[in-house]
């Protein structure tokens, strides 16, 4: 078996190879290199060591220890879990995605069902359902939180039959309000992953958890014998008081022992500028739905970052218009690359990373706040921006980027101080992380230590520093320097394969915990599900160290809340929170202070010569810093404003583009809705090479160069293992998010990329209608001028031959367009919701993507190809693309009641229901594929092949129960969530009542932060979804058809500044 | 065609073209013969009439499988659609006429054709393997380039040795008994 | 013939050249056409050719054995291009086989006396170019083991097709085409039956045509029925042939796809199937009179007909191609007049230039009648104006669905290896059958030569 899987393995890699062409080798070899001297390096006699390293490097460990568990004195503490042995026939396959997916489910099938041996002792409780027994076939909530940076998403997980399937937004929690963002919506896929580590292991071997804990408790004596002088602990950002505790409790226990943190994808220009302004690290929080006027200093705080759930929630509340009449706030940008964020922005100002500090000194003085800076070119605009925000003293906002400086937030906070915006649109308080320190200083500390061999014990989880550590700390060689190192990590990473102890770590879902979220408010992680595996938390690591090991986490956590809440019934606290999601007003309180900070005080800021190229690093809008890289339907999200999959590249504006050549083209091939020929650039930075896609980005700031991380990775799983380039591999401390004095070369090669949409103009054509508000006020009809929309009543058919009867409900669904910007949350909800299959790379570049609901981007006021300027395609330079007009729509089934699908169908498989859905029928669709040629929207997708897994038991867990598996070679489509409906139906039914406007929510419209999408009864006209229905700015994307679709939108409106258009 | 005693069939006269066949024909018919029959390689104009044979009934036949086809192809999309099972499909009305034309028009055609064709077999006694005629072994030339007339022994005029000169008298190439054993 | 009409040595008939070489007797054209079934030995070149076309048919099998493995998605096709080579390739072949019907029918009605040596393969070849286009509407499908729901049959689920659908027209008049054409031929076919009976040397083949003869022994009464039949018979073909290729073009016109939306499709697409089946019967027929000698009955004057028949239908079509541009402009459709300009600067221009060049350029040759009357040069024509149809159904089919409303949407096909695969497998199940049909059946029906000979030779007075 060993032989056939070397093979396998060896197959994969050509595989591989073949896949990815030129550029995967080299980022690949990259990888490898690091890899191959490490084992050699540590200590030469331990030849166990390099025995099981050189294992681990082939992935899959689990499979090898399943031949040594036959000679494993341990073997008997594991048989009493169910192992059966049927695992290994599922050898006989060949080596394509699904056959390998069926080798991940015999090894669930070893160690997975291990988990089922051990039901959870504690009492979990459900949300709004009291569990006096669970319904079979009834779904029940659980509210937990997912812990996410500095932040936690508070969440309500529906769960049918014990299995978490869907992820919900908590109302109730403050970082929520029952929206989510893509990554909460995907965390679910996470847990069933089949590449997830599902054992402890030691160089590769297989060890039981009480192997484990001996050889802690062997080290713990030694440590505390030195008092812990050579134990480190590395993690990421913390905001978990549980957890916390357990560290500074063994910092107690050994005081020479050290805490470090690093956390890859954010700067530390947040924490240090508070210290700039305010004297000590705060934690700052925005009341965006208190600012009229919004300026984002490189702030993508719609999209990533504490609290952007929240306050996309906030600003879109404050743009939701009812009527010419109503208000709305108004959003600036100034931002190197565009972001969801900008792409919102009522006013755009593309600037490299680096002039954002120049565009705050200059706005800062400006605004009288000293330093006489300036900046060219820009002047007009600060101008104009300057004096809105004077007129909005008190309700303006400045928020300040992630990956910006510290001076830029200093700034940010002076000038909010100046404006009188403190304490009304923007507070602080006290950190949200456990221990704010310096990541950057802290890991340089920890390099220092590893080097000089100060370090023999490493316990790292939270954070995976094989992979992100700057790339001139040579993590990699350093960690080899230390005698013991754990690693907890979730998956068998780039981390794992350098630590001697592996702990396969416990998803969120199946764990105890707690965690602080943006506004501090403490919530507790529930889990739904006892551990698939034989996983543990990192605390239970951490306690395997200290002198009382082997406290459950459910006690501990107890225990630390009893103590934080002595006195009241403590019980009846502790169902109301498991139950609320949220400890009862635990929000930190803002601190009192002003920033004490003058622009003055700053030291002249270093400006980039204009022309030199910079390199910024940005977390991926999909798989963020790699941490989501083996999750399929991240990787095949379309990223909001390239539109690409599977893939990072380095992406240019049009102008560089021009000049360096680097257009790209529509492959025959799928084509505009699929592969993509982009060149390939070897980008040399930082005494650093890597090799890369390179893709143009209209509204990107000239000659800047975004390097996304997350990407490249070499042991994220079969799903993220080697795709698209490793921007880590030419990132340095000095330059962590901005770089310059780096070459872009273009290569004579050629990668194909996966692009779902190429084509960004509407050519002329009633798709997507937007304004502005003044032409809204002057015109509220403004969306149907030129609407060449047939009046209903013209029709050859009798009225009555078809109606949709007023006693019935007729469903339907308005999305207003002001209100979306992109995030690809609604997207994710809707294959996690409809078990929608993944498809690959390969697929997507035939144009096979299978999502129901897309979100289609346009950029108007561009050239279009009908008037025979632009070919539409974004490599063609084009002035109109330097800072172009950017508009989302999300596009379900229009649900058309004249449907052009229905007509075409030759045995009836898509028909209308009563209440006018479009219904489809899947066992009695043959797979003409005619409906889908036939429908104008495009909206339908076909199973080509059989995209779905059905052998992967993990899978079989994820699923919806109440949504067929589609197989192959039928035609599936958005149902309009008609699962929900039915379900309420029912209910509604038993009740003996009408069905209540908003009961019905579908997968898009819960999901969805911005509240964009709108479901409901048009017959009822009290219904929200017939109000927005009744606004004149209500329109259906290609009227003139008559196809009369039952999902309309609401024409997008901007508020840009009338002082700006003179600018 | 059961076996028994040979029993006579008819006499039967070969000729070496269209226009003897037909003026024999014309003669026999005017001698009055009633129950005879010709045979040719490839149907010659005018014999029908020379033998005085009826109108036949295949234009009927294929008149009626056209109706059948017809009516009952639109008959039953009306009934599938608006009967059976009612659908609303695209906001079409249910009796969508229009729509069902073509497939009724296919299906009369298919009624049409299959009643004219079989209809044509059936009425001709097809399928049938033996007949008297075939014993003559010089009636195999009737599909290639001999042309015969055969006056059947069930005629009232009928008498072996009188028919038999009258056919000598019209110079044929041969004159045969033909047997049905 | 029942209908009365001047014999063909008539004054000013005389002038054409004979559809059939003078000197010809009853008996020397059943010999000649009957000895190539019965008597003639299977040569080398016909093994030789037979391999090659056996092969290609194998190819056909493994192409459609993968497809039911795998799925449709080892095709070229996607979202938005929901429909590729399957159905030109379907479109290309129905078109071929109209050629046939209406050399048999309508050229019958006509009676046009030429048409007497050519129908018999030409209604062959019908028959297999249909069972060619017949294979592709089942295995386009997802699920072609489900293809039955498209039958109108009592079901459990109560359900039944849904008859607004052209698809359903398609089946239905596919199906009666197939099964209409097989009569026609078959009719024709049963006097030579009984004539290969008769002169059948072998037993084994006496019982066989003599089972399929059903004894018919040319008796005067039969015949009175059996042109009653025939005749009949091409009168309902007629309207038939006409009927399905305007269904086809229903597949596309009822859509709401611009390019495929337009009321000039029906006739369009029966002229140019009618063109492309042309060009068939001669890329037949001049190898097959070569082969087996029968010059003196597929005569020259057959030849520069049929010729002039493409020349006239090409210029339909060409018309055809000119009112899609007439009516985008004059209509003013946006989507209809973005369409055509796609069609000629799109990424597809190249294949709409090409189906010009091999379609509308090339035959105006034809009005040269050293042209017409160049084995050779219409040889090469026929093939030339093959690839144009089954360009011009590409351009029509795949190109229209590229781009259509949606911008965002917009997408391209390219096809497999294995949309090859099964396109020249069809090529290989179709010269198959010709190959096994020119030895087994009279390729040109005697009877109806024999007749012709009874009006060309002298026996009349």
């Amino acid at each position: 078996m060993n032989q056939r899987e070397f093979m396998d393995e060896h197959n994969h890699e050509h595989h591989h190879v073949q896949e990815r062409g030129e550029l995967r080798i080299l980022s690949a070899r990259a990888g490898a290199d690091v890899a191959a001297e490490a084992p050699l390096a540590k200590h030469a006699l331990d030849l166990a060591a390099v025995r099981g390293k050189l294992q681990a490097r082939a992935g899959k460990q689990y499979w090898r220890t399943l031949e040594e568990l036959a000679e494993d004195p341990h073997f008997t503490e594991l048989l009493q879990r169910e192992f059966p042995r049927q695992a290994p026939s599922e050898w006989d396959e060949g080596v394509d995605r699904r056959d390998f997916l069926k080798l991940m489910a015999a090894s669930l099938a070893f160690a997975g069902l291990s988990g089922c041996g051990l039901p959870p002792r504690e009492n979990i409780v459900p949300y709004v359902k009291q569990p006096e027994g669970l319904v079979l076939g009834k779904p029940l909530f659980f509210a937990t939180v997912m812990p996410f940076g500095a932040d936690a998403i508070g969440l309500l997980v529906e769960s049918h039959e014990g299995r978490p399937t869907k992820i919900e937004g908590n109302p109730d929690h403050p970082s929520s309000l029952g929206g989510t963002n893509a990554f909460a919506q995907a965390s679910v896929l996470d847990l069933y992953d089949p590449d997830r580590a599902q054992l402890t292991t030691n160089f590769g071997d297989m060890r039981s958890w009480s192997q484990f804990l001996d050889s802690a408790q062997a080290a713990a004596a030694a440590i505390k014998s030195t008092e812990g002088a050579g134990f480190r602990i590395l993690t990421g950002t913390i905001t978990s008081p549980l957890l916390a505790e357990e560290i500074q409790g063994l910092l107690k226990l050994y005081p020479k022992a050290k805490w470090h943190q690093w956390e890859p994808a954010v700067s530390d220009g947040g924490r240090e500028g508070a210290k700039l302004a305010f004297g000590r690290y705060l934690n700052t929080v925005y009341r965006v739905e208190k600012a009229d006027v919004i300026l984002s200093l490189d702030s993508d705080f719609l999209a990533v970052g504490p609290g952007n759930v929240r306050y996309m929630k906030e600003f879109f509340r404050r743009r939701k218009l009812t009527g010419p009449d109503s208000e709305m706030n108004r959003l600036y940008v100034v931002e190197p690359t565009p972001t969801v964020t900008g792409a919102t922005a009522d006013h755009r100002l593309p600037l490299r990373a680096s002039d954002v500090e120049l565009f705050a000194r200059a706005l800062a003085a400006k605004l009288g706040l000293g330093g006489g800076a300036s900046l060219p070119g820009a002047e007009k605009w600060i101008a104009a921006v300057a004096a809105d925000l004077q007129k909005h003293r008190g309700s303006s906002l400045v928020v300040a980027g992630e990956q910006q400086g510290a001076e830029v937030h200093a700034l940010a906070h002076a000038i909010n101080a100046a404006l009188g915006n403190s304490g009304v649109t923007v507070y602080q308080t006290e950190p949200v992380e456990a221990q704010p320190v310096n990541h950057l200083q802290s890991i340089t500390e920890l390099c220092a230590d590893m080097d000089a061999g100060k370090v023999d014990t490493l316990i790292i989880f939270g954070t995976n520093p094989i992979y992100t550590a700057p790339h001139d700390f040579d993590f990699a060689t350093k960690i080899t320097k230390v005698r013991n190192t754990i690693r907890v990590s979730t998956h068998f990473d780039e981390t794992a394969e350098y630590s001697q102890w592996h702990i396969a770590e416990s998803h969120f879902l199946e764990t105890w915990g707690d965690a602080r979220a943006f506004d501090g408010t403490l919530s507790v992680i529930q889990p739904l599900i006892a551990p698939l595996y034989a996983t543990h938390s990192a605390r239970e690591v951490l306690a395997a160290f200290s002198d009382k090991p082997g406290v459950s986490d459910y006690d501990a956590l107890r225990d630390r809340l009893k103590a934080a809440n002595s006195g009241a019934d403590f019980e009846k606290f502790w169902r109301k929170t498991l139950n609320d999601g949220v400890v009862a007003n635990s929000a930190f309180t803002p601190v009192a202070g002003a920033a004490k900070f003058s622009a003055d005080s700053l030291p002249p800021a270093k400006t980039i010569p204009a022309d030199q190229l910079e390199f910024i690093f940005r977390p991926d809008p999909s798989i963020y810093d790699g941490r989501f890289a083996n999750n399929g339907w991240l990787q095949e999200l379309p990223k909001p404003v390239t539109k690409l999959v599977w893939d990072n590249a380095a992406l240019v504006s049009s102008k560089t583009s021009e000049k360096l050549d680097l257009a790209h083209k529509a492959a025959s091939r799928g084509g505009e809705h699929g592969q993509i020929y982009s060149p390939v650039v070897d980008v040399s930075l930082s005494n650093s090479k890597v090799t890369a896609a390179a893709w143009t980005l209209p509204g990107q700031a000239d000659g800047v160069v975004v390097l996304p991380l997350g990407y490249g990775r070499t042991h994220a799983g079969y799903t993220g293992t080697n795709r698209g380039f490793n921007a880590y591999a030419v990132r340095v401390s000095s330059a962590l998010f901005t770089a310059t004095g780096g070459t872009l070369k273009k290569t004579d090669a050629e990668y194909s990329l996966a692009c779902t949409q190429y084509h960004f103009n509407m050519e002329g054509r009633k798709i997507l209608a937007s304004g502005t508000l003044e032409e809204y006020k002057k015109n509220p009809n403004f969306a149907h001028e030129e609407d060449e929309q047939p009046d209903k009543s013209v029709s050859l058919y009798k009225p009555q031959d078809f109606p949709y009867a007023p006693d019935k409900p007729a469903w339907a669904m308005a999305i207003d367009l002001s209100s979306c910007n992109g995030c690809n949350a609604c997207v994710v909800a809707c294959q996690s919701e409809n078990n929608i299959p993944v498809v690959g790379k390969d697929q997507v570049m035939r144009g096979r993507e299978m999502h129901w609901i897309r979100i289609d981007r346009y950029y108007t006021h561009t050239p279009s190809e009908t008037d025979g300027g632009h070919s539409g395609d974004p490599s063609e330079y084009s002035p109109a693309l330097d800072n172009p007009e950017t508009f989302f729509q999300p596009v379900p089934c229009q649900q058309c009641e004249n449907a052009p699908c229905e007509q075409v169908c030759p045995v009836g498989a898509t028909v209308h229901s009563s209440e006018g859905l479009n219904d489809m029928v899947y066992n009695r669709c043959i797979g003409t594929r005619y409906c889908s040629n036939n429908c104008p929207y495009k909206v339908r997708r076909f199973n080509f092949l059989r995209f779905q897994d059905w052998e992967t038991p993990q899978f079989k867990l994820l699923r919806n129960p109440e949504v067929t598996v589609r197989s192959r070679g039928v035609m599936e489509k958005c149902t309009y969530c008609v699962q929900r409906i039915s379900n309420v139906r029912i209910e509604a039914e038993k009740q003996n009542r009408a069905i209540r406007d908003g009961e019905i929510v579908t997968a898009c419209e819960s999901a969805c932060p911005a509240e964009a999408i709108v479901f409901g009864d048009q017959n009822d006209p009290n219904s929200r979804v017939s109000k927005l229905k009744a606004q004149q700015r209500n329109y259906t994307i290609l009227g003139e058809l008559n196809a009369r679709p039952r999902t309309t939108y609401l024409a997008a409106v901007r508020n840009p500044n009338p002082e700006m258009e003179k600018a | 065609m059961e076996h028994h005693e040979p029993q006579l069939y008819g006499v039967m006269a070969e000729f070496e073209t269209a226009n003897q066949l037909l003026h024999a024909a014309e003669k026999v018919r005017d001698a009055g013969y009633k129950h005879m029959d010709a045979y040719a390689p490839f149907p010659v104009e005018g014999l029908t009439e020379a033998l005085g044979l009826g109108r036949n009934k295949v234009a009927l036949t294929t008149l009626l499988g056209g109706l059948c086809g017809g009516l009952g192809g639109f008959g039953f999309e009306y009934w599938v659609n608006v009967v059976s099972y009612p659908m609303n499909i695209a906001g079409r009305p249910l009796n969508s006429w229009p729509a069902f034309i073509p497939v009724t028009f296919e299906l009369t055609v298919l009624g049409a054709a299959l009643s004219a064709v079989f209809g044509m077999i059936a009425m001709n006694g097809l399928p049938r393997p033996h007949h008297p005629v075939f014993n003559i072994h010089r009636f195999a030339r009737a599909s290639t380039d001999r042309f015969f007339i055969c006056i059947e022994a069930t005629d009232p005029k009928f008498h072996l040795a009188d028919t038999a000169r009258f056919l000598e008298g019209l110079h044929p190439q041969h004159v045969t008994e033909v047997q049905d054993e | 013939m029942s209908v009365a009409q001047p014999p063909i040595n008539h004054p000013e008939i005389r002038r054409l050249e004979p559809v059939l070489a003078p000197g010809h007797t009853y008996e020397t054209v059943t010999a000649t056409i009957s000895d190539v079934v019965i008597k003639r030995p299977l040569g080398l070149g016909w093994f030789a050719g037979f391999t090659l076309a056996f092969t290609f048919l194998m190819v056909l099998t493994v192409a459609v054995a993968w497809l039911i493995i795998k799925g449709v998605g080892i095709w070229g096709i996607n979202v938005p291009i929901g429909w590729g080579f399957a159905i030109v390739n379907f479109v290309w072949w129905i078109g071929i086989g109209h050629a046939g019907t209406l050399i048999s029918a309508i050229l019958f009605l006509l009676n046009q006396k030429w048409r007497t040596s050519i129908n018999r393969f030409a209604e062959a070849m019908t028959l297999f170019a249909v069972a060619c286009a017949g294979i592709f509407p089942l295995i386009h499908t997802g699920r072609p083991w489900m293809a039955y729901y498209m039958f109108p049959y009592p079901s459990t689920m109560g359900i039944w097709p849904q008859f607004r659908s052209p698809l359903i027209w398609d089946v239905f008049a596919v199906s009666t085409y197939g099964t209409v054409s097989l009569l026609f031929w078959f009719v024709g076919l049963i006097p030579d039956l009984a004539t290969l009976r008769d002169r059948a040397p072998h037993k084994w083949q006496q019982m066989i045509f003599g089972a399929l003869a059903m004894g018919w022994r040319g008796s005067a009464r039969h015949w009175h029925r059996y042109q009653s039949a025939y005749m009949l018979l091409a009168g309902l073909a007629t309207p038939l042939v006409l009927s399905v290729h305007t269904v086809v073009s229903f597949d596309f016109s009822i859509a709401i796809v611009p390019g495929w939306h337009t009321t000039i499709f029906p006739p369009y697409f029966v002229a140019g199937a009618i063109y492309s089946g042309f060009a068939m019967v001669l890329t037949i027929a001049i190898p097959l009179r070569k082969a087996y000698g029968l010059e003196d009955f597929i005569t020259m004057r057959h030849l520069e007909n049929m010729a002039k028949v493409m020349l006239a239908t090409g210029l339909i079509v060409a018309y055809g191609y000119f009112f899609e541009f007439f009516m985008a402009e004059y209509s003013g459709n946006k989507f209809d007049v973005f369409l055509v300009d796609q069609r000629l600067h799109g990424p597809y221009s190249p294949y709409y230039f090409a189906l010009i060049l091999c379609n509308i350029l090339t035959p105006q040759l034809l009005w040269i009648q050293k042209v017409r009357r160049n084995i050779a040069a219409l040889f090469v024509m026929s093939l030339i104006i093959n690839t144009g149809m089954w360009l011009e159904r590409f351009v029509i089919v795949v190109i229209s669905l590229t781009r259509d409303f949606m911008p965002s949407a917009w997408g391209r096909y390219s096809a497999t290896v294995w949309d090859y695969a099964t396109f020249a497998g069809t090529l290989g199940l179709f010269t198959t059958l010709l190959f096994l049909f020119c030895r087994a059946l009279p390729a040109i029906a005697m009877a109806e030569m024999r007749e012709l000979v009874a009006h060309t030779s002298k026996d009349h007075d």
